[in-house]
């Protein structure tokens, strides 16, 4: 099986009736008996609800997100140390590094869940200060985690609908009496909800229960959950955890199209092959210490980088 | 799928009953409703043997019983089943909303009198502004803080009521009752019969389990599973977490002062004897039995609660010593109650997951119900 990549709304995507059919039905199943016009059409819908501002299109290399000097302690340790990067709109921007490095901890420094003991983090030029974190999703930050954290006994949709709600106005009274923003924002959130997880491939399970889904669909749901949020900055940390190398490159293949529909990307992968495949930028942290950022070519061939990595045998250099 | 804590074997009835009842139309769903709740609004009157309560207790006060605990349970189902707030003190909320009503129409009280049915609401808004003013400094507390302190909320609600405006042991005598007289004289609304007070309040739980049905298949509902399934992930997309979770104090706490003010009212007298926190427990045992955040599963775990120490005389005396141990052995051996969470979140549920995978959703496999079969790929 080739992987449930092929599903969603990748413009041009094949349209070769016998191409290996992906373990997927309902309207996809569907999908395979239109015509090539009709799915082309279906497609775009898909692709319009998925990412509405897409057309928007601001210039690829103004700064979205900025780490200013960024250092965080836990105690005596220092997780991040000094860090500054920026990340540029329309970018898929890598952080790499050994286990350790202070990665996750960059994100959640991002998302505010840690503020920073020095330094700050700007989003679109505005510091995000003491916001709290419902807040910095809410002006255009989500993220996935590394450890899958979904709601578990809710359906696929529900999960992907709560994201949805971070854009959603109706007061408790609204909901309470069903007045017409409520009704407006359901029905508006449910079809983008359909609609992601037709993206990321996993619309043949939206009934099921979070935690009944097989363990790459749950990677896939967080993916769609973070984007129903209508992020301008989507954090994935190591989105590819445990999956195979098919998986990895769909996955990857996913995250190109995300990318290709405005979104900008901060990615945490651990195998350097995919990241040096999918990245256009890639920085590279150690002990919480940025110690090399570049293209990807550059990355490759920096020594502070092999070092670093030839000193961590568990990592994926492969 | 493969974390299942599984008891029994096999597809259950019970599944088999709920996969039916999904495949219904809204209309079948209907048809089948209505009858069942003219059955219901007509128990006091049938008084059927096999059910009867009588001679040990009058029928239809047991009837009343019954439907004041499952308001407080639909209740008390808002913060502990759908936002999983563990609330021990929710017995302070009746309370309150039982004095509320006896302080505008006892004559006992000095305040100003008014017509029962404007006390009911008033209730229902001085429990609320009690909720909001429990829940705004200790909802930021996490769970095991938040125990503590709502069951030393109910503690100091049954201790002020030995402060002398509220009369202590004393209490409040006659408090009022909504308006009319049968043809014999008696007022319709009297101590002796339930009946009257028992219609009442199971129009009032139909018209909150309505309110409370919409709230769940709105944002508000998605936001409070959110946060009981994982809070810090909750906030991270996006939800205000401790705006949901006030709102749902204020709500169940609402809800807990409508029925201890129709309990006032139908007793008739109010005093600081009748609001134990013991009760507390006995309000959770009836969410935790049926299955909290499932609100079939409450209202039969309030039926159960309330119902078998009343038909069984003889058990009143151990009703907490028979509560607990069956909670207990429950909590090891089906931890989700009986029936087990469910709820539906979203407004147009139905139609989408037709139109997705043309079946309703998976409505439970969490429990011992339902053998799951393993399908898909994953890694
Ligand atoms: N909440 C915390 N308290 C203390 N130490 C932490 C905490 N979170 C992360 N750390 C430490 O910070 C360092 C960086 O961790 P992390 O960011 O998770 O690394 P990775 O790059 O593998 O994602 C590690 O040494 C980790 O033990
Ligand atoms: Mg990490």
């Amino acid at each position: 099986m080739s992987d449930v990549t092929d599903t969603g709304a990748k413009p041009g995507g094949e349209v070769d009736d016998d191409a290996e059919v992906p373990a997927v039905g309902g309207i996809v199943a569907e999908l395979r008996h239109m015509s090539a016009e009709e799915r082309a059409r279906h497609e775009a819908e898909v692709a319009e609800v998925v990412a509405p501002d897409r057309e928007i299109e601001v210039g690829v290399g103004d700064t979205l997100l900025a780490m200013r000097d960024v250092t965080l302690r836990f105690g005596g340790l220092v997780a991040l140390d000094s860090v500054s990067f920026e990340i540029k709109r329309g970018e898929i921007l890598g952080l790499i590094g050994p286990n350790g490095a202070g990665k996750t901890t960059c994100f959640n420094v991002i998302t505010g869940v840690y503020r920073p003991t020095a330094g700050q983090v700007l989003l679109e030029g505005h510091p995000l200060g003491r916001r709290k974190r419902y807040a910095i999703t809410q002006l255009g930050i989500a993220r996935t985690f590394q450890n899958i954290r979904l709601f578990n006994e809710m359906t696929a949709l529900e999960n992907v609908v709560v994201g949805a709600d971070a854009r959603h106005r109706t007061s408790v009274l609204g909901a309470l009496v069903r007045g017409p923003r409520h009704h407006r924002e359901e029905r508006q959130a449910v079809e983008r909800a359909m609609a992601l997880l037709e993206f990321v491939g996993i619309a043949d399970r939206a009934a099921d229960k979070a935690k009944n889904l097989p363990y790459g669909y749950q990677r896939r749901l967080e993916i769609a959950r973070a984007l129903a949020t209508e992020p301008k900055l989507l954090c994935l940390d190591e989105p590819a955890a445990g999956f195979n190398p098919a998986e990895k490159e769909g996955l990857m293949e996913l995250i190109r199209t995300i990318r290709d529909d405005g979104y900008t990307v901060l990615l945490i992968e651990h195998d350097m092959r995919l990241v040096m495949g999918v990245t256009d930028r890639i920085v590279v942290l150690e002990f919480g210490k940025k110690i090399a950022a570049g293209l990807p070519a550059e990355i490759r061939e920096n020594p502070a980088v092999i070092a670093a990595y030839l000193g961590v045998p568990d990592d994926g250099v492969a | 799928m493969s974390t299942q804590e599984t008891t029994t074997g096999g597809p259950s009835r019970l599944q088999q009953w709920r996969d039916r009842w999904n495949g219904m139309s809204r209309f079948q769903q209907w048809a089948f409703l209505v009858p069942l709740v003219l059955l219901i609004y007509a128990l006091p009157v049938l008084n059927p043997p096999i059910l009867s309560t009588e001679p040990g207790y009058t029928f239809s006060i047991a009837m009343f019983e019954v439907a004041r605990y499952a308001l407080v349970a639909i209740g008390l189902n808002v913060v502990v089943g759908q936002a999983g707030l563990l609330d021990l003190g929710y017995i302070g909320f009746f309370a309150i909303g039982a004095y509320v009503a006896a302080l505008f129409t006892s004559p006992d009280s000095e305040l100003a009198k008014l017509p029962y049915l404007v006390v009911l609401p008033l209730a229902v808004l001085v429990t609320m502004v009690f909720g909001v003013l429990l829940g705004s400094p200790t909802l930021r507390l996490r769970g095991d803080y938040l125990a503590i302190v709502t069951l030393g909320f109910g503690e100091i609600v049954r201790l002020l009521a030995d402060l002398s405006p509220l009369r202590g042991n004393a209490g409040f005598q006659g408090v009022g009752q909504p308006p009319g007289t049968r043809a014999d004289g008696q007022d319709v609304f009297n101590t002796s019969d339930g009946t009257p007070w028992y219609w009442l309040t199971v129009t009032l739980i139909i018209v909150v389990l309505m309110l409370v049905g919409n709230l769940e298949r709105s944002r508000v509902g998605r936001a409070w599973v959110a946060i009981r399934e994982d809070e810090d992930a909750a906030e991270i997309m996006g939800v205000p977490t401790f705006r949901f979770k006030l709102w749902a104090f204020a709500i169940g706490a609402a809800i807990g002062g409508l029925s201890g003010a129709l309990y006032a009212g139908q007793i008739g007298f109010v005093n600081n004897q009748r609001f134990d926190v013991v009760t507390s427990v006995l309000f959770l045992a009836a969410v935790v039995l049926g299955g909290s955040g499932n609100k079939v599963g409450v209202l039969l775990g309030a039926t159960v609660i309330a119902y078998v120490p009343l038909r069984f005389q003889s058990l009143y005396e151990y009703r907490y010593l028979i509560f607990g141990l069956a909670l207990i052995i429950l909590m090891i051996f089906r931890p989700q109650g009986l029936l087990g969470a469910r709820q539906r979140l979203l407004a147009y549920g139905r139609e989408a997951y037709r139109r997705l995978i043309g079946r309703p959703e998976q409505v439970s496999s969490d429990s011992a119900l339902a053998a799951e079969p393993v399908k898909g790929a994953g890694s």
